[in-house]
């Protein structure tokens, strides 16, 4: 069905930290080798080795500069994947039911077999989290890794999204937004965890935490005023040189 | 966007045949025989050509069938309810006058009917979407309707009504413009909070995420140079909107073939308008790939 449901049993979604992230790309990729592999249709790649390479990801990684009024700009690593959203434009539009949000715990998903490749879902989608595969034809994106998280042939601890588990600075968190005592809705709390685009009124359930506040650069060293110049007048031959080279 | 041909052939065309076909259900002629099958060949030419090429631009033409389950939720879904509809009826009406040349007048209303909501329906797609400040906005549907109505008298050889039309539309096709120009800068929306890092400072993109292109920059970072966009906006209003009405409007000898030249202008004036349509279009996931100025 393409009607939203009125409200989910639990809301399964991802806490990402922008303080924490080192931008390896390591989920990137992690996500890539799980899901071109599993659910679904692979993810393609077209002249992968070639002149113009391009390929279908559901999770990428942007960099942001941010330049603050007073003080050194800050480099923000930003992974971008689907925020699952309890307004979803995407689900709406569609024309044949093939995406649809689950109401058992809320992950936005797309019956592939129904897909017809219009690709209006992704017009929908303000986050770009939704890509239409060259080989296939069809609509691809994030699963929340619905066939890890609940597959019982997988240890305990693999039962989390590929990109999560595979996180080595633990910037990426799973878990259920549904229940306020869940470890992700206590880190969003305690952390001021925030929406992408909130104006455009598609209630992400993904969360982003803010990088924490930085140091500014004239803390850092107790060494610095030493190391001030030592001779504000100029004298002698170096003088000289000053006053001739001033005058030319 | 991307301007894809399949699109722009399809709303241009098919906005056309069900603008004709509209008037040809309003009842305010009716050719009977020969003419009647010549103006409802035209017509379906156009309108069905339009559909056909609209499944080009599918990943899966073939499951196309089941774009019909999600009227209730779906513009694209009520579009193909809407197009079959009129179709279906326009046919049997059409029928009516070719055969025996009676107009079976309510089952024309209703068809005239159904080809605005067919239009009106393809302009929804479009307006309904947030994510494109632009097309949001109820000038959409009214540029959409009023263009297909204007067109379609004209194809009809309504004159008197395409002369009054196509001025309505012109005036519509700038305010569109002009608004639109403003759109995403009014949005509200911006790379600020697009990241959410606006409480830091200003945020740039300082590198984007691969170093090739991918089906998000090639589908909805499509930016057209802003000197070509007004110079193709001009060739736009001259060749849609303001020869058809001059030649219809002025006093010219051989009628039918200044009607002829305005009919080809006009197409080819609002084939440059649905190009813009497209290609002007911001989608707001430029702004992560820092291709928007807002």
């Amino acid at each position: 069905m393409t009607n939203l449901p009125t409200s989910t049993q639990r809301k399964l979604g991802l806490v990402i930290d922008l303080d924490t992230c080192v931008g390896c790309h390591a989920c990137v990729i992690s996500c890539k080798g799980w899901n071109t592999e599993n659910y679904g249709a692979p993810l393609s790649d077209q002249q992968p080795y070639g002149a113009d390479p391009s390929g279908t990801f559901l999770n990428r990684v942007h960099s942001y500069e941010v330049q603050p009024d007073r003080g050194a700009a800050q480099l923000v690593h930003f992974p971008k994947s689907c925020l699952h959203c309890e307004d979803a434009p995407c689900v709406t539009v569609c024309p044949t039911g093939a995406s649809y949000k689950r109401v058992e715990d809320g992950i936005v998903l797309v019956n592939e077999s129904d897909c017809i490749g219009c690709g209006l879902c992704a017009w929908a989608c303000p986050y770009g989290a939704r890509e239409m595969d060259a080989a296939e034809g069809v609509m691809k994106k994030c699963t929340l890794c619905v066939d890890r998280i609940y597959n019982q042939n997988l240890p305990e601890e693999d039962r989390e999204p590929a990109c999560v588990r595979t996180c080595p600075a633990g910037a990426r968190h799973f878990g259920d937004f549904g229940d306020p005592d869940s470890h992700v809705s206590q880190l969003t709390a305690a952390r001021g965890g925030f929406d992408l685009m909130p104006e455009q009124g598609t209630k992400p359930v993904n969360k982003y935490l803010p990088p924490r506040p930085r140091d500014s650069l004239d803390q850092t060293d107790v060494l610095a005023p030493f190391l001030e110049p030592v001779a504000q007048e100029t004298k002698g031959f170096v003088a000289w040189l000053d006053r001739a080279l001033g005058a030319l | 966007m991307h301007p894809a041909p399949s699109v722009i052939i399809f709303t241009t065309l098919s906005g056309l045949g069900f603008g004709l076909l509209f008037w040809l259900g309003l009842g305010l002629l009716a050719p009977a025989g020969w003419v009647a099958l010549a103006f409802f060949a035209v017509a379906y030419l156009l309108a069905v050509g339009g559909l056909m090429a609209s499944a080009f631009h599918l990943g899966h033409p073939e499951r196309a069938l089941k774009a019909f389950t999600q009227w209730r939720s779906s513009w694209l879904s009520r579009e193909a309810w809407l197009s079959v509809a009129a179709l279906s009826i326009m046919a049997i009406y059409g029928a009516g006058l070719v055969f025996w040349g009676v107009a079976w007048t309510p089952l024309g209303w209703l068809g005239a009917g159904s080809c605005l909501g067919a239009v009106g329906a393809t302009s929804m797609i479009y307006t309904q979407m947030r994510t494109i400040p632009r097309w949001r906005t109820w000038l959409t549907p009214a540029l959409f309707i009023a263009l297909s109505l204007g067109g379609g008298a004209l194809l009809a050889g309504q004159i008197t009504f395409a002369v009054i039309l196509l001025p309505v539309a012109a005036v519509v096709q700038i305010a569109w413009w002009v608004r639109g120009d403003r759109a995403l800068a009014r949005s509200g929306t911006d790379l600020e909070t697009a990241t959410g890092l606006g409480h830091i400072g200003t945020p740039r993109a300082f590198e984007p995420p691969h170093t090739g292109t991918n089906y998000l920059t090639r589908e909805f970072i499509h930016v057209v140079g802003r000197r070509h966009a007004q110079k193709l906006r001009a060739i736009a209003f001259v060749l849609g909107y303001l020869l058809p009405i001059l030649l219809l409007g002025l006093p010219l000898p051989l009628p039918h073939v200044a009607a002829a030249l305005a009919v080809l202008s006009h197409i080819t004036g609002i084939l440059a308008s649905r190009w813009l349509f497209f290609a002007e279009a911001e989608h707001v996931v430029g702004l992560y790939y820092g291709k928007r100025v807002a």
